[in-house]
């Protein structure tokens, strides 16, 4: 038996590419909605009214505080109990991008603080209101500082969609060990799938150095 | 002493309009109405109290200079008119509109909202030390957002006015330049430009010149100088800049711990001053300079 069977590998790799096609959907989706809701979550765990910040803090502090898997597991298994219930895809992208959507929250957070009051002041003189100051002034402002931290989270993200395994979910983890276990070899598909995460994430990280660059020359 | 006699009196007067601290000569005609008044107005940090039950009233077209050693409340009378701070006692009114507080149902004056607070303070625009430019937009760009955001103007109107205020500041050939690329002195001038695009009734010079070199205040001054004498523009600055106070405003007034200590005429104020703490304040700094 050759160490590594390339027509092996060569016979199993449409099966990986199309199920990686599931990760790739999974990871885009999902940071879409971690970005979409984190912004909200972060503007309200910085608001003045208790009402909505309390709720909002206690939300992402739970979320952030207890592990992706077992969230996951919850939302597919028990509340189906109570009437909702979901496809294990549907599930799993709503899951991590609620779950990164808490973590981004905090890194929004810190970038809306670091803008200077000294804006806020400009916005009140001029009387713009809330939603135009933070779409127009504050966040191109904040945006800029956390762009790093932001494609740190989509690469740990894209690395954490094999969780959803777990709950079903056919990306290309879930997929490569289907493979290994019909054929009672894993070296190939496993080998394969770590080289995909290794190729996706460089991919993804230079991306964002790249938008960053485009950014640092305004 | 004059000062106190004077807080006196405005304590028992309380209606407007009041001109309770006013030497003879800076008696405003009754016809003519404030277009703001601060009227027992009070403003406290903890139990530090920046103003002190203060009084002012501001015609039309009037241009007040506030002059005062550091912490007697200056630069706070400006912060609490642009409403970047609330105040603790007393009431501040715009034209014939409350800004700080509204009537509710039944007729009882509460804390305004923040819609009735942004309806009001759209008459007053506001020139920060520190400039406070949208460092991501162009000077163009600075000057168009609110009028477009706010007023509604139609883009194209709002970057036609915007060139042709950013020409009556002289700086109609940096349009596209960001804030990075301007010295201080053209940072300003956007600054006063962008403020000047909200169409204020009133403008606020908050140390205006403080943050610039002293060979680039002189391009500030002039601008707010060819403000002054083109447009009805009411102005209140608080400035360290005591030769342009004296040649510009119609009224000075002297804080000290958060009251209106003295105020008068230019030639009243810098030529006679009454106080004896307006005269150690003036000789300090003639000393400095």
């Amino acid at each position: 038996m050759s160490l590594f069977d390339w027509s092996y590998a060569w016979q199993i790799l449409p099966d990986l590419l199309r199920a990686s096609l599931n990760t790739v959907g999974i990871t885009l989706v999902g940071f879409l909605i971690a970005i979409v809701l984190g912004l909200f979550l972060a503007i309200g765990r910085r608001s003045r009214r208790l009402w909505l910040s309390l709720p909002t803090t206690a939300v992402i502090e739970f979320i952030r505080s207890t592990p992706l898997l077992i969230q996951v597991y919850f939302l597919y298994y028990v509340l189906p109990n109570y009437g909702v219930s979901m496809s294990a895809m549907q599930v799993g992208i709503l899951g991590i991008g609620l779950h990164y959507a808490c973590y981004i929250a905090e890194v929004y957070r810190g970038g809306l603080d670091a803008v200077p009051r000294a804006q806020w002041e400009a916005v009140t003189a001029l009387n713009i209101a809330p939603y135009s100051a933070y779409r127009n002034i504050i966040l191109p402002q904040a945006l800029r500082p956390i762009l790093p931290p932001l494609g740190n989270y989509l690469v740990a993200m894209l690395k954490d969609t094999p969780v959803l395994s777990a709950i079903t979910v056919v990306e290309i983890m879930q997929q490569a060990k289907n493979i290994g276990s019909e054929n009672f070899r894993y070296l190939e598909p496993i080998t394969m799938v770590g080289l995909f995460f290794l190729a996706l994430s460089i991919a993804l990280a230079y991306l964002v150095r790249r938008l960053e660059a485009r950014l640092e020359l305004r | 002493m004059t000062s106190l006699l004077f807080s006196d009196l405005s304590r028992r007067n309380t209606e407007a309009p009041l001109h309770p601290q006013e030497a003879p000569a800076m008696q405003t005609p009754d016809t003519v109405k404030p277009i703001v008044s601060f009227e027992n107005v009070t403003k406290s940090y903890g139990s530090f109290t920046v103003l002190d039950r203060l009084n002012l009233a501001v015609t039309p077209g009037e241009k007040v200079a506030i002059i005062g050693p550091s912490g007697s409340g200056k630069s706070t009378l400006l912060r609490v008119l642009m409403t970047l701070e609330g105040i603790n006692e007393g009431v501040i009114r715009i034209e014939d509109e409350l800004l700080t507080h509204m009537p509710n149902r039944n007729g009882v004056l509460v804390p305004a909202n923040d819609r009735h607070i942004r309806k009001v303070r759209g008459k007053i625009g506001m020139v920060f030390q520190s400039f406070n430019l949208f460092p991501h937009m162009t000077a163009l760009q600075n000057v168009i957002e609110a009028p477009v955001q706010v007023l509604g103007m139609k883009p194209a109107e709002a970057r036609e006015r915007a060139a042709d205020l950013l020409e009556l500041v002289g700086l109609g050939s940096k349009l596209g330049h960001y804030p990075s690329q301007l010295s201080g002195g053209q940072q300003q001038r956007v600054a006063i430009a962008r403020a000047l695009a909200m169409r204020p009734k009133v403008m606020l010079f908050d140390e205006v010149t403080s943050a610039l070199d002293p060979e680039l205040c002189g391009e500030v001054l002039n601008v707010i100088r060819k403000l002054g004498a083109e447009h009805n523009l009411t102005m209140l600055m608080v400035t360290h800049q005591m030769g342009f106070a004296r040649e510009f405003a119609d009224r000075v007034c002297f804080f000290y711990k958060g009251q209106i200590h003295e105020q008068g005429t230019p030639a009243q104020i810098f030529e006679h001053p009454r106080e004896e703490r307006t005269c150690a304040f003036l000789s300090a700094v003639k000393e400095a300079n």
